[in-house]
């Protein structure tokens, strides 16, 4: 394609346990957890109490800032259990679900037949306004706001991430009728980007309504952000929706069923991934549904909900997060290796550097685990980074400007156009091990109670 | 695995410990896997790249001192000759650097860090051979104290330290560090056989290359015999073949940047052809590529990632400045026979104000593409 935009630079991790292309099992849990900390931004007040019964659509809690935000349960069931932390921050809302899987109905509409006002509304009024990701910040949208644009990636290069053309095969009439009522959220249009290798077969480039780009290379090609950053960068006061297109189909289904239904295929994906593939199940499904994935006798097992760039470490007793479509069971590396760094061959382990040997296997897939392979150190190297951030910014200057606090530097460094994620490889590459991801959050956290 | 608490000792037994076998850390935030390099194994690839340099350095002492004396030596006893002579400024700079390395990283309470394993490597390679141990321990104890500690350690600094031993070597001791006697081992009560010298080919490239042609001392001087390293100078400075071979590791490696290496040596070349082509010098402008410590400093120190420019456009510029100046002193400095420690450290200095243009018109470029878009 002539409009191709080829990013150069990237990393594809060559990680073991991708998902075959099959469904496993339907999981039907007898419990689900709503985690308010799975959305950046949301001070959640509590709308329901331990005992309350919900179905499938009711409001759980509200945004203290926006009320009419809502967020809702996915399945049927009562509220079982709320879970809280230090100062009683909410962590957890767990539900029991019931047989009866009822919902409720927000009525069935047409799309073109709507404004804007009645699309937010429903949106809102379902939960699925918390699908939607505001950038800058990565926080939620504010419904009093119309966007510069709303950015979709239709495809996921983070490593053994769930492949959206098999994930949304079912349904992809939902996605566009998600397309269409986004599109009367905004002026700009909705981009959608799609994988060059697969941009003809994937059913992607049938949705109409959007303004498509196609991009090629390694992750993070995929990143929504990187994608952003080369169709219109975010420059300081605007501002951008995006949103993942497993949601775009449960945005569809609420228009043309009138029924929230978050259900998605989930990849159960990793090293430590027995079999790994693919699983129907709903946000907040506990990691004990999916056992037969794993043996965890050894209790080695880090369990993450999302990849392991990204993905938050939750725990054999953890539920899936809501915005994950993944699964990485990955082995802790908690052992030391013998005169490691001082071998001239180090055959199980990865390295982009040409210091070890990888670059002789390039087709081989390694058993990662959660291992440092170092320590903490200032930064040394200044070529790594940008090797793998297609991006026109200055990596090291911005997480320099973020450990300085220093905000003026952040914005000139660009601050608006990423989040963490964007940043993850540079963080595996590292060879300081410096935590660069937690540094963006922390900038990005300064910029919103300094701009506020 | 539970981590031991050593009280006082801490980063002594964890550098000890790391040092042995990659600890059981695991990754608490951020990506959940992680790379296989860490700074160790970058570090000892420079080690590495600098061995070739260090051995050819030991044996040429040992030449150097056989032909200054009229010795008929073999080449075991010269290099075993060298060895002893060369041995003694490792455990020094080693001993001394490392110390100071370990207590500060005990007084800030953080890892000890691996810069230093180079550092101490490369600092017996630039110093001349007989410089007295002490005077090398005050140098070293400079360089780590004021150079780095005081910035923060290792990555935090502006100076190369290694460089930084030199300069204060050069400008606290200057009788040691310059003349004819310094280039060449002597032991107590040896002189020099008649006709012998230990000049160094730049001193003699001060005077032209009729000087170098007919210097009629116990060495050639010949483009070849530089480039192979046959001449007196520095430890390990000499030698141009066992630099190549280290440059290629590194090269090879990623772990230096080719960008300041290439235009290092492109600014050498253009200042020398200017020098010949005002009358300056007749010594051909690629003669200054292989004399002195140009190709040593080139490989070894203007692409010390920490203190050259960390911009790729900014890298490109500070290498051919590091080049330039190297032979701007050489050429039109009569006080300095070699520019290439003073131009490195000065580079090192502007390195971050050729950071901060670049990094400021690439921001106002993308202001202004974004204004069109």
């Amino acid at each position: 394609m002539s409009n191709n935009i080829d990013l150069k630079k990237g990393l594809a991790i060559p990680i073991s346990g991708i998902a075959a292309l099959k469904t496993k099992k339907t999981v039907v849990p007898d419990v689900v957890a709503l985690k308010p900390t799975d959305f950046k931004g949301l001070m959640p007040r509590l709308m329901v109490r331990e005992g309350d019964k919900v179905v499938a659509g009711s409001p759980i809690l509200a945004d203290k800032k926006f009320p009419d935000i809502l967020l809702t349960s996915p399945v049927s069931g009562t509220v079982a259990e709320i879970v809280r932390g230090e100062k009683r921050k909410l962590l957890e809302i767990r539900i029991k679900t019931d047989e009866k899987q009822e919902s409720l109905d927000f009525g069935a509409k047409e799309v073109e037949e709507l404004s804007e006002a009645q699309i937010k509304e429903a949106l809102l009024k379902s939960g699925l306004w918390l699908t939607l990701v505001q950038r800058p910040y990565g926080i939620l949208a504010d419904p009093a706001m119309k966007p510069k644009a709303i950015f979709i990636s239709s495809f996921n290069t983070a490593p053994l991430a769930a492949d959206t053309d098999f994930t949304l095969a079912d349904g992809f009439q939902y996605v566009q009728t998600g397309v269409d009522a986004l599109a009367k959220l905004t002026d700009g249009g909705v981009h959608l980007s799609l994988f060059a290798d697969t941009c003809l077969s994937s059913p992607f480039h049938k949705i109409e309504n959007v303004i498509t780009h196609v991009f090629s290379g390694k992750h993070p090609a995929g990143n929504v952000g990187i994608q952003i950053s080369h169709i219109s960068p975010i420059k300081k006061g605007e501002t951008v929706w995006t949103i993942s297109p497993m949601f775009l189909a449960a945005i569809g289904k609420l228009f043309s069923t009138g029924k929230l239904n978050l259900s998605r295929k989930v990849a159960v994906t990793g090293p430590a991934a027995k079999e790994p593939a693919y699983i129907e199940a709903v946000p907040g499904i506990p990691m004990k549904d999916i056992s037969e994935f794993y043996d965890n006798s050894a209790k080695d097992i880090r369990f993450i909900s999302g990849n392991v760039l990204s993905g938050d470490s939750i725990g054999e007793e953890g539920y899936l997060g809501f915005f994950a479509d993944q699964i990485t069971l990955i082995n802790e590396g908690n052992h030391t290796e013998l005169l490691g760094w001082a071998k001239p061959f180090r055959t199980k382990v990865f390295s982009t550097s040409r210091t070890y040997f990888s670059w002789l296997t390039p087709k081989k897939k390694y058993t990662m685990d959660t291992n440092l392979h170092g320590g903490p150190r200032a930064f040394v190297m200044s070529d790594v980074y940008g090797k793998v951030l297609p991006m026109d910014i200055f990596p090291v200057y911005l997480v320099k400007a973020c450990m300085a606090q220093d905000i003026d530097k952040m914005e000139e460094y660009g601050i608006y156009e990423v989040l963490p994620e964007d940043l993850a490889l540079c963080e595996y590459v590292d060879p300081s091990k410096i935590n660069i991801q937690d540094v963006i959050s922390q900038g990005i956290d300064l910029m919103l109670k300094e701009m506020a | 695995m539970e981590k031991k608490n050593y009280g006082w000792l801490n980063s002594t037994v964890e550098a000890f410990e790391s040092f042995l076998r990659v600890p059981a850390t695991v990754t608490l935030k951020g990506a959940h896997v992680r790379d296989g390099v860490d700074l160790k194994r970058i570090m000892i690839i420079v080690v590495l790249a600098l061995v070739p340099a260090a051995l050819f350095g030991m044996w040429n002492t040992g030449y150097q001192h056989s032909l200054a004396v009229g010795a008929e030596w073999g080449f075991w006893q010269e290099f075993w000759f060298g060895f002893l002579k060369v041995l003694p400024l490792y455990l020094v700079s080693y001993i001394v650097g490392l110390a100071i390395e370990f207590a500060s990283a005990q007084i800030r309470n953080e890892e000890v860090n691996e810069g230093y394993l180079v550092s101490g490597m490369l600092i017996p390679l630039i110093v001349p051979i007989d410089t007295p141990l002490w005077i090398l321990a005050v140098a070293v104890a400079f360089a780590v104290i004021f150079g780095k500690e005081v910035f923060g350690g290792t990555g935090m600094n502006i100076w190369n330290p290694a460089l930084l031993t030199r300069a204060f070597l050069f400008f606290s001791y200057p009788s040691k560090m310059s003349g004819s006697e310094t280039w060449i081992a002597l032991n107590n009560g040896e002189s020099l056989i008649d006709g012998a010298t230990g000049a160094t080919p730049l001193s003699f490239a001060t005077e032209g290359l009729d000087a170098m042609n007919n210097a009629g001392v116990q060495y050639g001087m010949s483009f070849w015999d530089m480039f192979a390293g046959l001449t007196p100078g520095s430890v390990g400075e000499t030698s141009v073949i066992a630099i190549l071979i280290g440059a290629v590791i590194l090269l090879w490696t990623g772990v230096a940047s080719w960008k300041i290496m290439i235009s290092s040596v492109a600014g050498a070349l253009f200042v020398g052809w200017i020098g010949t082509a005002c009358g300056a010098t007749d010594v051909p402008a690629y003669y200054q590529l292989v004399m002195g410590g140009f190709a040593f400093g080139t490989v070894f120190m203007a692409t010390d990632p920490v203190t050259s420019a960390q911009t790729e456009c900014g890298k490109w510029i500070y290498g051919f400045l590091v080049g330039a100046l190297c032979i701007v002193v050489r050429l039109f400095n009569p006080g300095y026979a070699e520019g290439m420690m003073l131009s490195i450290l000065l580079m090192n200095t502007f390195a971050p104000l050729i950071d901060h243009c670049v990094v400021s018109r690439a921001i106002s470029r993308r202001a202004k593409k974004v204004k069109v878009a």
